[in-house]
């Protein structure tokens, strides 16, 4: 009898889960027979890891790519460049081909109720992937079971309904069960929680919390909400127009932000605190459209820091962090690169 | 004394002929200048009751009742043509989605000395030139080139800052708000929040804000009212309902909220779901989810309760003896 | 705008050679010889191989399409194999007429079908939509020949108010002698374009109306004269190009009522060509009516793009 279990843990844990190297996707623009328009790079050169065990979320507003980065992980689409290596092995090779690559990678979408067939009973939902994958029918139905116990929603009152029966935070466990179902090793969460209620979207975080110690698993977040980022992650990567502008803890980057679009970011918080209002946005316009995207540094255009160096050339990421707590800090910014030109950046030591 | 009243709503109920009870029984007044919040989950009756203020719910499927009255004008009795008579000059209203807002076949220009048009009698050029005035007050570069733009060949905030355009064209005593932010990236948010804070304070509009956001509520806001059920369950200045919510449903809702310092811990939710509005239970609506209800609150609908001046809540566990709320602020 | 419609028209080119090559073959795929229809029966074979040099059937067919296309290119369709007249001049004067009764049908039908359509839209699910939608699926669905002769019945046999034959006298003159041949044709061919107009407007206003501007509308306190241009603005470029698909339908799908009218158009010429088997005129019938389809089609495109600014482009 075939059992589909989690697959081993085989480059051991200080083997990062997911290496992500040069991912890049352009979407070509299409104007008609004659010529084309250039393309969108929705994620331009991208490097990331993601740790076995850890939350890595990703922040950034609409054009930054950060869905992007999902699906192509998902293998949802085909990268333009770059490669993705999982537990130690190139992901299509014959270590590792693609199949077995993503049974252990799933994915839970924000629109709950797009993202289920409404003619499928829950129970089916759930079943149906592990039957794909060669699970004899009695089995996979006892898993979903197992499984609607595990994100709280009794088996007896909700195996036999539909997706149109439910309320928005119950089809989403109900997608979250259905991501568990192949036992993953990696869950992509892109906006989970974004369409929810309050009341809702702190059940479903709770809910996340839980499941990622009872399956042992690791989650990539994406999210732009960055209160439930500080609340969920261990690390975070901030994105801007297919860039990675910043990457490091949690505490870190909250803490000591490095990049002028995440301290702008993280000042356009929402303050809780009526009696502290501010006057002026941290931040001024709109991000800007993909398809042109500024020379240079692509956030000089709203960077209030900017100066001419940062539309000359474009900054990668570099090391910012100096205390234990700071490890693996990184921003891509000219103002902290030594010698950069840029009058904030030290001047390097000769 | 009440000159300055620009919404005075009183039991005020709405109801769809699909058998949906949205709305009721709401008190509440707005004075000039006032900002207030009105703050619920989806299905709260938020939404509706805003619409309800400019008579914008679908006409054949509603049913209003109950007392309304804008700047002293009957809102529930009064024919379409005064309610048209009233929407732009008096109070006007700007949504959620900026794209399906505006209309995508005319410019924002046009979109916007129509209405100038429509209600004063002044020449096109002068209309236009207002429109000019209207998008360099909302903060639009380049405005002059904006007029001619169509929708959809704006950015997001942009959209949002024409819609607030169209919404000062006639320079309204009351400026409605549903949920303006909700589709805008964060660094736009807080932009468009602080635009419609400045703005309302130049012109000295009062504003009705509707928000499913804490924080939305804590930027804006004078008072709050918390929305469960179709009712306002509490209502307060904003700094006192977020340091100390009275009724449980708030307290919940605050317990829930993502927050700084949240991290690590556990989140607390509210139970259950919220009450089928076709067949609303007797009694308190929130007493299912409660954890703090007893028999008496299914039995009748509590009374709005104030412990001390400006501020109420509808639960009976608030005590309405100021002495005694004074004594449980300093425990 | 400008080099958008361009490439549009450039677009059009190899649409219409295609046309012109399927309008070629489609006659000599066709079994039978053009010959039998000039020719008695008896005529003697070296008659037959005289007349077919003269017309050039002799000719490999690539030969026969190339010089073929090269004429028509200069407007020079041949000769008619039955009448001995040239097609061209054949063409202007039953073209003319089908132009007159598509487009007074059409417009007919346009007017018909937005009235119906946006009350039926506007005030959706009373009396007066399910009446309006009732017409709508009847339109489509009677057979228009049929409706044709059953006014031909009720309002020139029996009332004997208007003719049931000709487009009148001489030239076409837009005076009542020559409008008064026009009135029946031109109904019984507008009712299905009312009746697809009615249901794609309906549609459109109904889908209109949903729409969250609509509330912004009403909530700068616009009139409902106002509202109904908004209305009329976003509806016009869908309605438009289901007229004029629709418009292209009747310029060359009227052989039937122009028959029962004996209506002298194009419609009338092709049923007589194909019956006498007379092959340049059926080709230059249908090249010149599938030509102006495709027109038609590219000043759809054009007119619904300069409408609706989401879909202009440089």
């Amino acid at each position: 009898m075939l059992h589909i279990d989690q697959p081993e843990d085989r480059g051991g844990p200080a083997q990062p889960l997911v290496i992500a190297r040069g991912l890049a996707k352009y979407f070509p623009l299409k104007r008609g027979l004659f010529g084309s328009g250039g393309a969108v790079k929705a994620v331009d050169g991208l490097d990331l890891e993601i740790k076995k065990g850890e939350t890595l979320a990703i922040v950034g507003e609409s054009g930054c790519g950060k869905s992007t980065v999902s699906r192509l992980l998902m293998g949802l689409i085909p990268p333009t460049a770059g490669e993705v290596l999982f537990d130690g092995e190139l992901v299509g090779s014959a270590a590792l081909p693609a199949k077995e690559y993503l049974r252990q990678v799933q994915m839970v979408f924000q629109d709950s109720y797009a993202s289920l067939n409404p003619r499928l009973s829950i129970e089916e939902s759930i079943a149906f992937p592990p039957m794909v994958h060669g699970l004899g029918r009695t089995e996979a139905v006892e898993r979903a079971h197992d499984l609607l116990d595990a994100v709280g929603l009794a088996p007896g009152l909700f195996a036999g309904r539909y997706p149109h029966e439910l309320s928005g935070g119950q089809r989403q466990r109900i997608n979250i069960a259905r991501a568990l179902a192949l036992r993953p090793r990696l869950i992509i969460l892109d906006e989970p929680v974004s369409a929810l209620d309050k009341s809702v979207e702190a059940q479903v975080l709770n809910l996340l919390m839980d499941l990622k110690e009872q399956f042992g698993l690791t989650y990539l977040f994406i999210s732009h909400d960055l209160n439930v980022v500080h609340h969920v992650a261990d690390r975070v990567l901030v994105m801007y127009l297919g860039r990675a502008a910043e990457i490091g803890p949690v505490e870190s980057i909250f803490a000591a932000p490095g990049h002028p679009y995440t301290r702008g970011l993280l000042a356009s918080r929402l303050s809780m605190d009526p009696t502290k209002r501010r006057k002026t946005p941290p931040l001024t316009g709109d991000p800007p459209n993909p398809v042109n995207p500024p020379p240079g540094c692509r956030f000089n255009t709203r960077c209030p820091i900017a100066e001419p160096v940062c539309s000359n050339s474009q900054p990668n990421l570099a090391a910012i962090g100096h205390t234990i707590h700071a490890l693996g800090h990184e921003a891509a910014c000219w103002a902290l690169v030594p010698g950069s030109g840029h009058s904030l950046a030290t001047r390097k030591v000769a | 004394m009440r000159d300055d009243l620009l919404v005075l709503a009183r039991d005020l109920r709405v109801k769809f002929t699909t058998g949906v009870n949205a709305v009721n029984g709401v008190d509440f007044d707005l004075r000039q200048r006032e900002v207030l919040c009105i703050l619920g989950e989806s299905g709260s009756g938020k939404s509706v009751t805003l619409r309800a203020l400019m008579r914008l719910n679908p006409p054949t499927k509603t049913i209003m009742s109950g007392t309304l009255e804008l700047g002293g004008r009957d809102v529930v009795q009064a024919s379409e043509n005064e309610m048209s008579d009233l929407r732009g000059p008096f109070v006007s209203m700007i949504f959620q989605e900026p794209m399906t807002a505006l209309d995508p076949v005319f410019t924002i220009g046009r979109q916007i000395t129509e209405t100038i048009l429509r209600h004063e009698n002044i020449s096109r050029r002068k209309a236009r030139r207002r429109a000019l005035e209207l998008l360099e007050l909302v903060q639009i570069p380049s405005a002059k080139r904006r007029l001619d733009a169509y929708p959809h060949e704006l950015s997001g905030g942009l959209r949002q800052r024409a819609m607030i355009a169209i919404a000062l064209s006639c320079r309204p005593k009351l400026l409605l708000a549903d949920e303006p932010t909700t589709a805008l990236d964060a660094s736009v948010q807080i932009q468009i929040l602080l635009l419609l804070r400045e703005i309302q304070q130049e012109l000295g509009m009062g504003m009705i804000f509707v928000t499913h956001d804490l924080g939305v509520a804590g930027e804006v806001a004078d008072r709050i009212a918390v929305m469960y059920a179709g009712r306002f369950i509490e209502e307060g200045p904003v700094a006192d309902l977020m340091r100390q919510p009275l009724h449980p449903y708030a307290k919940g809702l605050l317990g829930a909220t993502v927050h700084e310092g949240s991290r690590g811990k556990r989140l607390t939710t509210i139970p259950g779901a919220p009450p089928d509005l076709r067949d609303l239970p007797g009694g308190c609506a929130f007493a299912p989810r409660c954890t703090e209800a007893e028999g008496a609150c299914l039995a009748h609908l509590p009374e709005l309760r104030t412990p001390v001046p400006d501020r109420a809540a509808r639960c009976i566990h608030v005590d309405d003896r100021p002495a005694a709320f004074g004594e449980r602020l300093a425990s | 705008m400008l080099l958008y419609t361009l490439r549009r028209i450039l677009y059009a080119v190899p649409i219409a050679l295609a046309v012109s090559l399927v309008c070629f073959m489609l006659v000599h795929i066709a079994p039978g010889d053009p010959i039998d229809a000039i020719l008695p029966p008896d005529a003697s074979a070296e008659t037959v191989a005289l007349v077919r040099k003269d017309y050039g059937l002799d000719k490999p067919l690539p030969v026969q399409f190339g010089l073929w296309l090269a004429h028509v290119v200069q407007g020079d369709f041949g000769r008619s194999i039955a009448n001995r007249r040239l097609v061209a001049d054949e063409l202007v004067s039953a073209a003319s007429k089908t132009f007159i009764l598509a487009t007074t049908a059409a417009s007919l039908g346009f007017v018909i079908g937005c009235i119906l359509g946006g009350l039926a839209g506007a005030f959706r699910g009373t009396l007066i939509d399910r009446a309006a939608v009732s017409f709508a699926v009847g339109g489509v669905s009677v057979p228009h020949y049929w409706l044709g002769m059953v006014l031909v019945i009720i309002f020139s046999v029996t009332l004997g108010w208007l003719p049931s034959m000709s487009a009148g006298p001489g030239d076409w003159a837009w005076d009542w002698l020559h409008i008064r041949h026009l009135i029946l044709p031109a109904i019984t061919l507008s009712v299905i374009p009312a009746g697809l107009v009615t249901r794609t407007v309906r549609g459109v206003v109904v889908e209109i109306l949903s729409q969250d501007f609509m509330t912004t509308l009403r909530g700068k306190g616009l009139r409902r004269l106002m509202l109904t241009v908004h209305v009329m603005k976003n509806a016009a470029p869908t309605a438009l190009a289901v007229m004029g698909l629709q418009l292209g339908y009747l310029m060359g799908g009227s052989i039937l009522v122009e028959t029962v009218f004996a209506w002298p158009g194009t419609g009338m010429m092709l049923n007589q060509a194909i019956f006498q088997r007379d092959i340049p005129v059926l080709q230059g019938t249908t090249l010149v009516l599938a030509m102006i389809f495709v027109a038609l089609n590219l000043l759809v495109d054009l007119i619904q793009t300069a409408l609706d600014p989401r879909m202009r482009r440089t």
